[in-house]
């Protein structure tokens, strides 16, 4: 045969039979025992690792959004702020404006009250005077007419004198 | 490429220090210059002895004994392991060592058994009573001994086996979470890179992994061979992947699966390439028909020779140390062979690698879908 020429193509059928069992071993062992479960976690591995930066991806954009959401809230929360700030200190301003309105009625009006009790009082008392003084001018008076009309010439003259004061005009 | 190129540089490198190196041994020879009678004496004992010894010294003997198959394992100096002969003969199965078919002297001698059997070239053969080949009766004898190159790849199917299965149970061990550790860690890039740099590209993702068992095992098989073979003492040492019955076996194995797996129209581009006139299709089948068998075939040689070619080179670099018969030869020789061996160590991963990648890609021309109507617009 062309084969024998060189010893070192010439197949062997010893080798050959060998290495067909040796072969189909390994590949049904390794295939079924080492292949197949290495191959298995490997693409479960991957799997899980592109699934994560999937998720973390996810989370990402989720934390982001939650940011803007936060940051959007907190502006929110100063705009309210200032407007309750504002709206307490106008608040204030009129409870103290409207304090010191009330206190300035109540000022007046217990002024005006006192005012109007000095005039009564004082009207009392110039009327009480009056009184006094009117009793005091009658009783004069009568004690004065008494001793008077006592005197008849007297009188008569008095009376002549009065006369005479009075004007015919 | 570069490799061949590389090859045909060392040659000429090497033949360039041969001539160097016998005009230097030549100059060294002349000059017997000697102080006293006594050690012209033993100097000149010694080289008659070497000269005996290694005169009938044959380059190509020692070579092709290291390349070829073996019934005894030689392990150093006169002890070797004689490994089981199992033969197959029309008078059935028989066993025995194969320290029977040498004498104690590791003369050869015949068998006596079923018929007379005696190693000739390494390989058994039956002879007559006058110790001659009976070609017709040898013809009917079926070698199945375990050989060196049979133990040798039963050493690396049980390192495999070892290597592969406990880096397989890591997996189960410690769960998917924890990144690998040990074996598993060397394991899981080569998977990866034959997963991702073979199978996937030559025969996409979809279809990979059904054949993913079988390139591994085809790589791990073949790169476990090239390293075994590179170690030049027990458990290494066989030239199993540099052997052509090695590489026809995988070869065949790659055949029957991209064969078998063959769709419609892998066989109709083969038989009735379509797009064609009819008569480039009459003349294409035939080259197409071949391309089925070379493709194998290649595969089967490119091996062979490669890791064959390599263990010739860094055995000729050692036996130019017994050519000049001085062991400065060594200087040039050693630095060289290590060299060598490097290239070597490259040269294993690289012709696993590409035999599982061409294998792939024979799967994948075999099992590719064919769009017929972009196929045939591109040919018209």
């Amino acid at each position: 045969m062309l084969l024998e020429i060189n010893p070192l193509v010439l197949p062997d059928i010893g080798l050959v039979f060998w290495n067909t069992i040796a072969f189909l071993v390994l590949l049904i062992v390794l295939g079924k025992f080492a292949w197949k479960p290495m191959l298995k976690a490997i693409n479960e591995r991957e799997s899980g690792i592109s699934e994560a930066l999937l998720k973390a991806d996810k989370m990402k954009a989720e934390i982001t959004a939650m940011q803007n959401e936060n940051e959007v809230l907190l502006a929110k929360a100063r705009e309210e702020r200032a407007i309750i700030i504002k709206e307490a200190k106008e608040a204030s301003e009129k409870m103290v404006n409207e304090a010191k309105e009330k206190a300035k009625s109540e000022y007046d009006r217990i002024l005006a009250d006192a005012q109007m009790a000095i005039h009564q009082q004082k009207n009392a008392a110039i009327t009480d005077v009056k009184n006094q003084v009117g009793a005091l001018v009658i009783d004069v008076a009568e004690k004065v007419l008494r001793k008077e009309l006592s005197n008849k010439a007297e009188q008569e003259a008095y009376i002549k004198q009065l006369a005479d004061g009075v004007k015919l005009n | 490429m570069y490799l061949n190129r590389f090859k045909s540089l060392l040659v000429v490198s090497l033949s360039l220090v041969a001539i160097l190196f016998s005009t230097a041994v030549m100059a060294n020879e002349n000059p017997v210059v000697a102080d006293t009678n006594h050690a012209v004496a033993t100097a000149e004992a010694a080289v008659s002895h070497e000269a005996k010894k290694e005169g009938d010294f044959n380059v190509t003997e020692t070579i092709l004994e290291h390349i070829k198959d073996d019934h005894s394992w030689h392990l150093w100096g006169h002890t070797s392991i004689h490994l089981p002969v199992i033969l197959y003969t029309s008078k059935g199965l028989e066993f025995f060592s194969s320290e029977k078919f040498v004498d104690e002297h590791h003369e050869p001698v015949v068998y006596h058994g079923n018929f007379d059997y005696k190693l000739i070239e390494g390989k058994t053969k039956i002879v007559d009573a006058n110790g001659n080949i009976d070609a017709a009766a040898s013809k009917q004898l079926w070698d199945f001994s375990i050989t060196k190159n049979v133990a040798s790849l039963f050493i690396s199917v049980i390192i495999l086996l070892l290597v592969l299965l406990s880096a397989a149970n890591a997996y189960k061990r410690t769960g998917i979470k924890s990144a690998p550790k040990g074996v598993q860690s060397l394991m899981e890039p080569i998977v990866l890179f034959v997963r991702d740099e073979v199978a996937i590209p030559n025969i996409g993702a979809k279809k990979a992994g059904k054949y993913m068992p079988f390139l591994l095992t085809i790589f791990f098989l073949i790169l476990t061979n090239n390293f075994l073979g590179l170690i030049p003492f027990f458990p290494g040492g066989a030239n199993v992947s540099g052997n052509i019955a090695f590489t026809m076996t995988l070869a065949v194995c790659v055949f029957i699966v991209v064969n078998l797996n063959a769709n419609k129209s892998y066989w109709e581009h083969i038989f009735w390439m379509p797009g064609m006139h009819w008569s480039m299709k009459l003349f294409l089948a035939p080259i197409e028909l071949i391309g089925v068998f070379t493709k194998p075939i290649s595969l089967m040689i490119r091996l062979f020779a490669n890791i064959t070619a390599g263990h010739i080179l860094v055995l000729s670099l050692i036996c130019l140390i017994f050519i000049f018969k001085t062991v400065f030869a060594s200087a040039i020789a050693v630095p060289f062979a290590v060299f060598i061996g490097m290239i070597e160590l490259l040269v294993a991963f690289l012709q696993a690698f590409i035999f599982t990648m061409l294998a792939a890609m024979y799967i994948g021309m075999a099992t590719e879908e064919h769009h017929h109507e972009s196929h045939e617009a591109a040919h018209h």
